[in-house]
């Protein structure tokens, strides 16, 4: 490849004078040195080494973008590989990413050079910013050098773990790059694509579907898990990624559910009673098992199926063609017959588009409309022809109307098709009578009126469509005599004409046609026949090959039935074509001379002449040229051009009996779990305890190793044999318990602690123990109605979070709310209950889902999976001075941080200030000015403060949103009279909330944060600050986070994430007699490295 | 999936290639050259090659071939719809997509195709996504960039890369704050020689140019929505509420794009604008007549306007003598065509032109008549009937400006004759 490349682009600058670059005209002016140069490429060369050599941002850039120009144009500039390589350092951007361009396109030739710009990537990989992570990652797996296949591979592993969706993005289009580099990997590949199919987000969903295609497309099994999550994302998914989804789900959906059209009579159930309740389904597949397969069985469809169908349904009215192609081709091949219509007016829309789209959306209608006539029938109008259509557009559409023509609509379409055939585009007219042969062969009714038309086209001045019409003609009686021997005089006027035209028709297969014909019906012409024969023979010699074997016949068939009067002129034929050049016709003179005029023995066929001659023929089938198209998946390359495309996979059969649909069991369908699913409830109570929490972070990073532990739990058992049981019984006591709780909340919130206890203790159980999980929970279940005595002493050790979901499923009251905000920092050291689990602020949604969106929302994209956040442990009273008493002429303000959820915006820090008027005379007005803040940053300003009276003081609560950064906010606080410009500084502690995590889960952030992200330190502490009250209470006072429980001793973990972006903090402190060590991590450095020495200093200091 | 991509121009200089995998030779085209030149026109080269080892897939527009190399199955019509986009985005971005301006703009072109695909996959294809990418040049930022030494490469992912809806960026702020709504229907419509309708259908847009500050959400509703039952929404429409209230509610993107796209079919009945009468004949030796007039029809009042008529006559004609009384024509002697401009409609006095065709001597009368292409326009009408009820605004604070226009024009609209 390499040296290929190198021979082109020496080529092309032999080709054409260098001048013509795209960048020398515009860079002449700039740059006088460059024109004088440009006879010579070398030398030009040198002086963009020169410009790339200097030190000025400017210069660079203007050289890098010559360069892309050449390389824009095609012309080689590889030999500059060196000079620009050093270059991929550069802190300007714009030259960096031109760097980045040169070198995707170059590193492949210069491999060893390319080696040089690997660090740099690999430091790029590590940088906070997530756009220079991905575009590293980019370049390192786009310049396709395989010594650095470790390196891709380590950097792709890494990067899918990665906080940016952004990044996993990134990652998955890498996967390809390196396994085209080397299919050896394959294996690892998977694992990764594995990880990403598990990724919740929308970005990711496409491009780690368009790896698993490129990469793995047989491994139908890593879809099972995460097929109904596509299913539901696919709305949300972008348009490009909806389309391979769309693809990569109709193989899955023919593989995996039986076919619809089964059996003809579908079963029009409404999608209501599909999804009634999953407890109906589970018991109808269930007896489908038992059934055996009774083949009397009426369909019905897999839900999952359904769900499929349902979900792609709105995506046909997507302004992407393609996507709606897609999803036209999935209900042609996977939809009950009787729902495929529906797509038939997407499919016209998208004909009013380019008309590339219109073209292949046009041959997709073409075979569709073969099997499915009626789809298309209303919209017969449509596929009239313009004039201005291009030929192969009009082909297309004169190809559908054929196949949509019937008793009731031919004749408009024959009306239309007498238009096209005065048209001025002859290949169009010409196929248009075919078509009209074709209309005429499969409506019997109309084959007279057409032959007629067809006869009176014949007199046409056009030559092609006379010799088209011929053909059709001949075809259609050759047609008709075999359905009607009886009749042996009909169309002999045809024929008659037809043989009368014999001489003046030029074109080489209508003269053939004619002479066919009169050979083959020369009976019913039996008075012309010989003399046509008389002519052609005169004219033998001048003929097109095709003509005379055509007279040959001719000549043969007459001499059999008349010999009397054609033996002669058969001979002298026979004699001509035994000279001819052609060896075919040489050939075919010599064989039929054997048999009609035999000589002195006689051969054994002479006798048999007749019968070989004059059969009755088959007649010829005129059929849709799209007949057999559908043997390839429509909307594929392969379907357009009617041949196997390299990369093609055949579209699978419906399996007689579908597969286990068990296997799509694993995760909980979100959308309805509120509605009805009681057996999705059940099941977050036994084994998918963590999942609730998970499922409300749609868009969270990482996919948890305990979840995939449950599923695997439940894939295991039969546990949805017992659920199923059990939810009834369920269902009832929720219904006990939610009366329970109109009459008492207080006492209904007792319980449901005692209750979530409960819960954990068994998650800890199923956990630890999976094997005899399943009948424990059983146990636990039926006795849920007691409360347990256990709650208080087991310890929630994991799953906080998930309890959380439950509660807030079984409508959690204020009160329990009130209850556990108020808990002290004391009681959660102790560990019982870490804080608040639901959400403080969100419990009053009574609405299960609606809680679950809103917390889905506050997670937003970057934070991690289970995580919620709660309320601050610890309110510093800790004031700041913001205007001094002097300086403000008697008013003084101080803040402080209150570490409450701003109610302006989630993203702000509450500030309460405090105003204090000493002066003598009331101040009036107070309230902010100008704002100088840095980019990101925003205030809420508190409202204004009409007067403030004569040593009064008021306090007054605004937001700010520091945007993580340790900049401080400039305002100006006006007064009636003054103005002062004010400052307002937050330490890092206070940008950050409180979140409630289990202890894996924060060693698994912290495994992520690891490197820059991470920094360490140890304190000597005084010795009174040992104990874990106190330790905590140092990590309270500088910064708003919550205490992780965790079962290491002397090891203490809290958990917060910055108020703004949303990056996770996370301090831990190891004891180790007075030393201990400090350890945070943050995505944010600046925060990490600030709170780490806040920390210090407070573990340092003595009371 | 797609793999190179190669931009050539009508003389046939490929000016400008692009490799997403590894460099795939330019003279690939050839097997393209080959194909193109079997076409009678641009636009009848068929947009799926097959050669033995590569397919190119090509759309024509603007005067310029975009061709796609690809090498593996693919659905074409991703490939097809990308070309358009990477086209659209050309438009976008520098006013007009022609082969001048692409060459004029080549870094930015460069990079943006650099951007929009990753591994031959689409990674950014979204306007704003783009725009906060690389900004798009204009006199002014030159000016800022070279005083500041910024270049038009952004440094950090734009925040709609990750949202919800990628389609608008954050911290827009404008001090004119003003959404316009183009409602454009276009009339595609047969009508045979005695003037009755062998099908017409409607093609309507709804083009939106909304700047407006913040996050603002933005309901619309339509008198008569039962009109719309075919339609294709941008993105950020919420399609549930569509199905369910029948209003249009959406965050829009920054600046222009296409809200929606409607598709009144055949079977409704389409009011047709204009008439046609027309008396064309040829006769033996001489040559023929030409006489056709226009007037208006179903205008709901509304004057007619930039009416043109273009007629391509068969080859066998030579030249034309006609004499209109209402606006100009030319005949095109090469592709043997008429272009007949009106104007305006003025129903007093209806325009009408006539006069006589000269044939080629000896060659046969032609058969058929010329199908004439009709072009107008008219303001303020969409010939649908479809009407805006009222635009609502959520999420912000201020008083928007609010436009709507409607225009209903030709499309293939085209007299039998």
């Amino acid at each position: 490849m390499a040296s290929n490349g190198g021979f082109q682009n020496s080529g092309y600058n032999n080709d054409r004078p260098p001048s013509s670059t795209g960048s020398g005209d515009a860079d002449v002016a700039t740059d006088p040195a460059s024109s004088s140069f440009f006879m010579n490429d070398y030398k030009k060369h040198d002086d963009l080494k020169q410009m790339l050599d200097t030190n000025k941002d400017n210069l660079k850039l203007e050289a890098m973008k010559r360069i892309i120009g050449m390389v824009a144009k095609g012309k080689d500039a590889s030999d500059l590989f060196p000079a620009v390589v050093k270059n991929v350092v550069s802190k300007n951007l714009e030259v960096k990413k031109l760097v980045y361009v040169y070198l995707t396109r170059y590193a492949e030739e210069q491999q060893d050079l390319a080696l040089l710009s690997i660090s740099t990537f690999q430091r790029a990989l590590k940088d906070p910013n997530q756009l220079i992570r991905a575009s590293a990652l980019r370049v390192l797996s786009s310049i396709r050098v395989p010594v650095i296949v470790p390196i891709m591979m380590l950097s792709i592993k890494e990067s899918c773990n990665d906080m940016s969706p952004y990044v996993r993005k990134t990652a998955a289009h890498a996967i390809p790059k390196l396994f085209s580099l080397d299919p050896e990997l394959k294996d690892q590949l998977i694992e990764v694509i594995e990880k990403l199919l598990a990724d919740k987000t929308t970005l990711v969903a496409g491009s780690a579907i368009q790896a698993f295609e490129e990469v793995c497309p047989e491994r139908i099994d890593l879809i099972h898990k995460n097929y109904r999550k596509l299913c539901n994302l696919l709305v949300d998914v972008e348009e490009w990624g909806q389309v391979v989804i769309i693809n990569m789900l109709t193989r899955y959906a023919r593989t995996q559910f039986v076919n619809p059209n089964r059996d003809d009579m579908i079963e029009e159930e409404s999608e209501k009673a599909f999804y009634g309740s999953d407890e109906d389904e589970e018991k109808e597949d269930k007896e489908e098992e038992e059934d055996d397969k009774p083949k009397k069985k009426p369909y019905v469809m897999d839900p999952d199926h359904r769900l499929l169908l349902r979900n792609c349904k709105p995506l046909l009215n997507s302004r992407n063609a393609a996507v709606v192609m897609a999803v036209a081709q999935l209900y042609y091949h996977c939809a009950p017959r009787a729902e495929v219509g529906m797509v038939a007016k997407s499919l016209i829309r998208l004909l009013r588009s380019h008309k590339e789209v219109q073209y292949i959306v046009l041959s997709n209608i073409a075979t569709m409309s073969v099997k499915r006539k009626g789809m298309f029938e209303p919209f017969l109008k449509s596929f009239y022809v313009h004039s201005t259509d291009p030929t192969h557009v009009k082909l297309l559409k004169l190809e559908i109307l054929t196949n949509l023509g019937t008793e009731t609509s031919i004749s408009t379409i024959i009306r239309e098709f007498q238009t096209y055939i005065t048209s001025t585009d002859k290949e169009f007219a010409a196929a248009t009578i075919q078509a009209i042969g074709r209309c005429a062969s499969t409506i019997p009714e109309i084959t007279d009126t057409c032959l007629n038309g067809l006869v009176r086209l014949m007199s046409n001045r056009d030559e092609t469509v006379v010799a088209e019409s011929v053909v059709v003609i001949k075809k259609l009686l050759q047609m008709q005599s075999t359905d009607s021997v009886s009749q042996p005089q009909e169309h002999k006027d045809i024929i008659v004409h037809m043989a009368k035209m014999a001489q003046d028709i030029t074109v080489p297969m209508a003269r053939a046609s004619i002479l066919w014909m009169i050979g083959e019906y020369s009976d019913r012409v039996p008075k012309i026949a010989p003399d046509v024969l008389r002519q052609c023979a005169k004219n033998f010699i001048n003929e097109e090959d095709i003509v005379k074997l055509q007279i040959l016949n001719l000549a043969a068939k007459l001499c059999i039935t008349n010999s009397k009067q054609t033996k002669l002129l058969c001979q002298y034929v026979f004699n001509l074509a035994k000279y001819d050049q052609n060896y075919d016709i040489r050939d075919r003179a010599r064989f039929l001379r054997q048999l009609i005029i035999p000589g002195e023995k006689a051969g054994a066929f002479a006798k048999y002449a007749k019968k070989m001659f004059l059969a009755t023929k088959p007649a010829p089938v005129l059929e849709s040229k799209f007949k057999d198209r559908d043997q390839f998946q429509l909307a594929t390359l392969s379907h357009v051009l009617n041949t196997k495309a390299t990369g093609y996979r055949e579209i699978p059969d419906f399996p007689e009996v579908a597969p286990d649909p068990t296997v799509r069991n694993v995760e909980v369908p979100t959308a309805w779990v509120a509605d009805t699913n009681l057996l999705a409830q059940k099941k977050k109570k036994k084994g998918g305890k963590v999942k609730p929490a998970k499922k409300k972070s749609f868009y969270s990073d990482e996919e948890s190793e305990e979840d995939e532990d449950e599923e695997e739990e439940e894939d295991s058992s039969d546990e949805t044999d017992s659920s199923e049981e059990d939810s009834s019984e369920e269902e009832e006591e929720s219904e006990e318990e939610e009366d329970e709780e109109d009459e008492k909340p207080k006492k209904k919130s007792k319980k449901v602690e005692d209750e979530e206890d409960e819960e954990s203790s068994e998650e800890v159980d199923s956990s630890e123990e999976e094997e005899s999980s399943e009948e424990e929970d059983e146990e636990e279940e039926s006795s849920d109605e007691e409360p347990q005595p256990k709650a208080k002493s087991t310890k929630a050790k994991t799953g906080a979070t998930s309890n959380a979901a439950m509660l807030l499923d079984l409508d959690l009251t204020m009160s329990l709310g009130d209850t556990l905000v108020n808990q002290d920092a004391e009681e959660a050291e102790v560990g019982s209950t870490v804080a608040n689990p639901a959400a403080v602020g969100k419990s009053d949604f009574l609405m299960p889902v609606l809680a679950q969106d809103m917390s889905s929302l506050s997670l937003g994209g970057d934070t991690g999976g289970s995580t919620t956040v709660t309320a601050p442990s610890f309110i510093p009273t800790k004031t700041y001075e913001l205007l001094n008493r002097i300086t403000g002429g008697g008013l003084s303000i101080t803040y402080r941080f209150t570490r409450t959820v701003s109610i302006f915006s989630e993203k702000m820090a509450s500030v309460e200030l405090t105003l204090t008027n000493s002066s003598d005379k009331p101040v009036l007005n107070v309230k902010i000015g100008d704002k100088k803040l840095q980019s990101g940053m925003e205030i809420f300003d508190f409202p204004e403060i009409g007067n403030l009276g004569v040593g009064a003081t008021v306090t007054a609560t605004m937001g700010i949103n520091f945007a993580d950064t340790t900049q401080p906010a400039t305002f100006d606080v006006c007064t009636q009279e003054k103005k002062f410009s004010v400052t307002v500084k937050a330490p890092v502690g206070e940008q950050i909330q409180p979140v409630n995590m289990a202890e894996n889960e924060f060693d698994k952030q912290q495994g992520k944060l690891s490197g820059m992200n991470e920094n360490s330190g140890t304190v000597d502490m005084a010795t009174e600050n040992t104990d874990i009250k106190t330790i905590s209470r140092r990590v309270y006072e500088v910064a708003n986070v919550v205490q992780v429980p965790s079962m290491q001793d002397n090891t203490y973990k809290f958990a917060g994430k910055t108020l703004s972006a949303g990056a996770l903090v996370l301090i831990s402190v190891k004891l180790d007699g007075r030393k201990a060590a400090l350890k945070v991590n943050c995505e944010k450095m600046v925060i990490g490295s600030m709170l780490l020495k806040d920390l210090k200093d407070s573990m340092t200091k003595k009371d | 999936m797609i793999h190179s991509l190669f931009i050539i121009n009508n003389a046939g200089d490929v000016f400008m290639e692009k490799h997403w995998k590894s460099v795939i030779n330019r003279s690939i085209c050839d097997y393209f050259f080959e194909v193109q030149s079997k076409a009678a026109t641009p636009e009848d080269v068929p947009p799926v090659i097959s050669t033995p080892h590569h397919y190119l897939i090509n759309i024509y527009r603007s005067q310029l071939h975009l061709v796609a190399v690809v090498t593996t199955e693919v659905p074409p019509l991703f490939v097809i719809e990308f070309l358009h986009r990477v086209m659209d985005t050309f438009e976008d971005y520098f006013g007009d997509s022609s082969e001048a301006t692409i060459k004029e703009q080549y870094v930015v072109v460069y990079e943006l195709l650099d951007e929009m695909l990753d591994n031959g996959f689409p990674l950014a294809m979204e306007a704003n996504i783009l725009k906060e990418l690389i900004k798009p040049s204009n006199i002014l930022r030159t000016i800022a960039n070279t005083m500041t030494g910024k270049s038009n490469v952004s440094g950090t992912l734009p925040t709609g890369q990750l949202s919800n809806i990628p389609w608008r960026r954050t911290g827009v702020k404008y001090t004119n704050n003003e959404a316009y709504f183009d409602i454009i229907e276009e009339v595609d419509a047969i009508v045979d020689k005695s003037g009755s309708t062998v099908a017409a259908e409607i093609q309507g847009r709804v083009d939106a140019t909304v700047k407006l500050s913040g996050m603002p959400d933005l309901t619309l509703t339509f008198m008569n929505p039962r009109l719309l039952d075919d339609l294709s929404f941008h993105p950020c429409v919420r399609f549930k509420r569509w199905e369910a209230e029948r209003v249009i509610s959406f965050v829009p993107p920054d600046g222009s794009f296409r809200l929606m796209s409607y598709h009144i079919g055949t079977q409704n009945l389409v009011a047709i604008p204009v008439y046609l009468r027309h008396n064309i004949s040829f006769r033996e030796g001489s040559g023929g007549r030409f006489d056709v007039s226009v007037g208006p029809k179903q205008t709901m009042g509304k004057t007619v306007e930039n009416v043109s008529l273009e007629v391509p006559f068969p080859k066998s004609v030579l030249n034309v003598t006609l004499t209109p009384n209402v606006g100009k024509y030319t005949f095109d002697p090469v592709n043997k065509i008429m272009v007949w401009e009106i104007g305006r409609i003025d129903p007093t006095k209806l325009p009408n032109i006539r006069g006589s065709i000269s044939l080629q001597s000896g060659a046969p009368i032609p058969e058929s008549n010329p199908t004439i292409s009709v072009n107008f326009t008219i303001n303020q009408m969409a010939i649908s009937g479809l009407k805006v009820n009222r635009l609502d605004m959520y999420g912000e604070k201020y008083k928007p400006f609010k436009g709507v226009k409607y225009i209903t024009k030709a499309g293939k609209f085209q007299v039998r004759t």
